[in-house]
């Protein structure tokens, strides 16, 4: 019965969202105000069917009803409690199921936080989210329905994907989802802000605490996966520029821009064609992704269920929305003036160009994710695109938009007056370049140009978001948490330039053959392999090499990397030993037995890869501390105000 | 009013890009793989048919091989299997099969059932080896070369024509596609 209860809700759970579209569309459109006031009821009605189709899947999952076609194939009887719930979102059907469980959330969340927002607006809003929910549900149900019976029933399920069974790669998915499908909130604002025609600094001021929460998430939601893909599947890497995960990339570049747009329209109400563009580019990313992941046009080494005809209904859906959202701003952006205006070298021409350069790197990023597929289309035969291509030219608007952070952080509003801070900026600058000599020579003493320059660019942005916050601590004054938010966020990305640098300029890697007794010398690490002895486990048995780890004579751990033999599938694998010392993140690997006690092992020394996930987590949490800023929780009597100055007109 | 539409018209393009993209990518059943011109990923697994035998990659080197993931749960693997028995009687290639996912039980009586078209057959019941491939969904096919690289992937349901337009030119040193 619950599948089908699930089933029946979903259903009507599609029919709520249409209502939620065409209330809050047509509610505002015709000024009928009963039709706008019933969109919080139906927002509320469309929740709990999504949350119980949810609830009703998770059942079957916990119940272990391998009846459930989906069940069958995502889970066993023996798999442990907490994979069974998490295995919700280990296929397809599921995932989508989450998408619009968390659609869902985020809707509830912007109808609750609509007493600050003028009624025939917040309609709009809940209007635009009514289409979009409309859209997933529709896709869910006539394409990839989880509820579909087996019959007969499977005896047992074919188990969820062994590399999801891990608790980061279990809770990954629906941190990044709530990221992507947060960037649905600041797409709704759009919407709604073009379909009223009319677009001011409180609206701004309405979207950025909603567009800040979404990058944060996904920024966590990045990183997170980056960090599993290293540590659990061992790829041996943190970033592979696969498709799947620019299809996650090009939000977030994109999303950045968009978080920086909005600060510049909110305070100088410049930037609104372009801010609604950006809006709408972001959703439209994350919308992108999910097609270019689920309709198989493109390849990646993350392996997902693929189905054409899937494809095609992802892509009506693409055209629809993002169709009529740019229409829509073809149509309404030209309405929008900005009458002020600012000089070079302003506050306001930093952030143009961090816009500029982030929205070409979303571009070079996207052009090489889609290059395969356009060469295929054009008959130019299959053609693959990697790191040699995106490395580069990710690289080429990065490193501008680095050094641009560094100068625009000191720069006022309006005015171009950067003399002001011209000692600072040199003070600054030269200790960068000392520390980025430093570094680049010194420490390492291995280190290319692009290090330097790297080491560098990271510490300048690092000194230069510190300069005004001291400054502000030392005279007395306080921090508000949009400023310390973006303090923390800039400090982020400095230390992920920084680790991002050393990792990429001083990563050693070795394959040396060892005899008992032993030693080599990787960079300042000395290895004294013990020799292997025999292991057993629970269910498999193998070897365990010894080796012992010194840093220039004193002892820093003894590690064992294993090759295991498991019993039933006869299958022979490679268990790493992964070590962090003074922060260089030590992998070792048993690799072939050749005879005599003598082995061969591989050694790899990561200079601060830690700190690259480290630095993410860091701007995400200063994206939530901006997010959760007073400013954005105290506008109700301007948004009365100007509610009250727009009654009347008609929508 | 222009420099506004632009967004639509650069939307417009990509659409219709993707639209191609999307005719294609189940025309040809063929999704450009990441392996494609890598070396073929390592195994050594149990033998379906003698479980005290391995099926390893390194014994495979130095000949041709297509090398197809199956199992009895897949329904268009039985679609496919005439034309595997058709391909094995050619007597050109050898046919290693991975039984993803399976039971050994159940496998054996299919192919005693069915005829065995496999050189040998490889057990993975944890689906990692089919990680390490790639694989989306059974049935999937890849030609390796006698150097060990894959040249070609196959998604889908092998067909004779794939089998004399793609495979059998590779194998026979003339230039794909042609028949």
């Amino acid at each position: 019965m619950l599948p089908e209860l699930g089933h029946f809700a979903l259903i009507l759970a599609l029919l709520l969202a249409g209502l939620q579209a065409f209330f809050g569309i047509a509610g505002p459109a015709l000024a009928r105000e009963r039709w706008s006031g019933a969109v919080s009821a139906v927002v509320a009605g469309q929740a709990v069917m999504v949350a119980t189709a949810a609830a009703c899947l998770i059942a079957s999952f916990v119940g272990n009803d391998f009846s459930v076609a989906y069940v069958a194939e995502n889970s066993n009887s023996a798999l442990p409690l907490f994979y069974r719930v998490t295995a919700l979102w280990g296929a397809h059907e599921g995932s989508l199921l989450l998408w619009i469980l968390l659609l869902a959330g985020w809707t509830v969340a912007v109808a609750l936080g609509s007493g600050r927002l003028p009624p025939r607006f917040a309609a709009r809003v809940l209007g635009v989210l009514g289409v979009v929910s409309f859209g997933f549900l529709l896709f869910t149900l006539a394409t990839s329905n989880p509820f579909l019976r087996l019959d007969p029933a499977a005896p047992d399920g074919r188990d969820l994907n062994p590399i999801l069974q891990d608790p980061g790669l279990a809770v990954h998915p629906p941190i990044l989802y709530t990221g992507y499908v947060g960037f649905a909130v600041a797409f709704a604002f759009a919407g709604a802000a073009m379909l009223e025609g009319r677009l001011d600094q409180n609206w701004a001021r309405w979207t950025r605490p909603w567009t800040t929460a979404a990058w944060s998430f996904l920024t966590c939601g990045i990183a997170l996966g980056s960090f599993w893909a290293y540590y659990e599947l061992g790829w041996g890497g943190f970033w592979f520029w696969d498709p799947v995960e620019n299809a996650s990339f090009m939000p977030w570049l994109v999303g950045t821009a968009l978080v920086h747009s909005l600060a510049v329209t909110d305070k100088r109400g410049l930037f609104k064609s372009w801010t609604l563009l950006l809006a709408i580019l972001a959703f439209s990313l994350s919308l992108l992704g999910t097609f270019l992941v689920r309709s198989g046009v493109l390849v990646s080494v993350h392996s997902f269920a693929a189905d054409p005809t899937r494809g095609i209904f992802i892509l009506a859906f693409l055209v629809i929305m993002i169709g009529g959202a740019l229409t829509l701003y073809a149509w309404r952006a030209p309405l929008l003036r900005s009458a002020a205006g600012f000089e070079l070298g302003a506050r306001e021409s930093f952030l143009l160009f961090n816009n500029v350069l982030l929205v070409i790197a979303a571009g070079t990023v996207f052009a090489g994710t889609l290059a395969p597929l356009i060469s295929d289309a054009l008959k130019l035969g299959t053609l693959s695109v990697g790191p040699p291509y995106f490395n580069p030219t990710f690289m080429l608007s990065m490193l501008p938009l680095l050094a641009l952070l560094s100068v625009g952080i000191h720069a006022n509003w309006k005015r171009g007056r950067l003399a002001d801070s011209q000692r600072t900026l040199l003070y600054t600058l030269v200790a960068a370049a000392v520390f980025g000599c430093g570094l680049a020579f010194g420490l390492y003493a291995r280190g290319s140009i692009l290090t330097l320059i790297g080491a560098m660019l990271g510490a300048w942005i690092l000194l230069s978001s510190l300069v005004d916050p001291v400054d502000r601590w030392r005279r007395g004054l306080t921090l508000s948490r949009a400023v310390l938010g973006m303090t923390v966020a800039h400090i982020g990305v400095a230390l992920a330039v920084i680790a991002l640098t050393t990792v990429q300029s001083f990563t050693l890697e070795r394959d040396v053959a060892l005899a008992p007794g032993a030693a080599t010398t990787v960079g300042n690490y000395e290895f004294r392999f013990g020799g292997v002895r025999p292991i057993e486990g629970p269910n498999y048995d193998g070897v365990g090499g010894t080796l012992v780890v010194t840093h220039h004579g004193k002892p820093v751990a003894v590690l064992t990397p294993q090759k295991r033999r498991y019993w039933v599938q006869r299958q022979v694998t490679s268990e790493t030993a992964i070590h962090m010392d003074r922060g260089n993140n030590l992998l070792l690997a048993l690799g072939e037995d050749l005879g005599a006690g003598r082995w061969s092992v591989r050694i790899q020394i990561r200079p601060l890869v830690s700190l690259v996930w480290i630095a993410a987590f860091i701007m995400a949490l200063g994206g939530a501390l901006a997010a959760s800023d007073r400013r954005y929780r105290t506008a109700r009597a301007l948004a009365t105000a100007s509610e009250a100055a727009t009654a009347g007109q008609p929508g | 009013m222009n420099r506004f539409l632009l967004p639509l018209g650069l939307f417009v393009l990509l659409a219709v890009v993707l639209a191609i993209g999307i005719r294609h990518a189940p025309e040809k059943g063929v999704i450009a793989s990441p392996l494609l011109g890598r070396p073929a990923p390592q195994f050594a697994l149990p033998s379906l048919t003698d479980p005290a035998q391995q099926v390893r990659s390194a014994d495979l080197k130095g000949h041709w091989y297509l090398f197809n993931v199956w199992g009895t749960w897949c329904g268009e693997c039985r679609q496919e299997h005439e034309t595997l028995l058709q391909v094995h009687s050619a007597g050109v290639v050898p046919i290693i099969g991975l039984d993803w996912r399976d039971d050994d039980t159940q496998a054996r009586s299919w192919l005693a059932q069915l005829g065995n078209p496999y050189q040998s057959v490889a057990v993975d019941r944890s689906g990692r080896i089919a990680i390490d491939w790639g694989v989306y969904g059974a049935p999937e096919t890849f030609l390796v070369n006698p150097q060990g690289i894959v040249v070609y992937k196959h998604v889908g349901a092998l067909t004779p024509d794939t089998w004399t337009r793609e495979i059998l030119p590779r194998v026979s040193g003339l230039p794909a596609g042609t028949s």
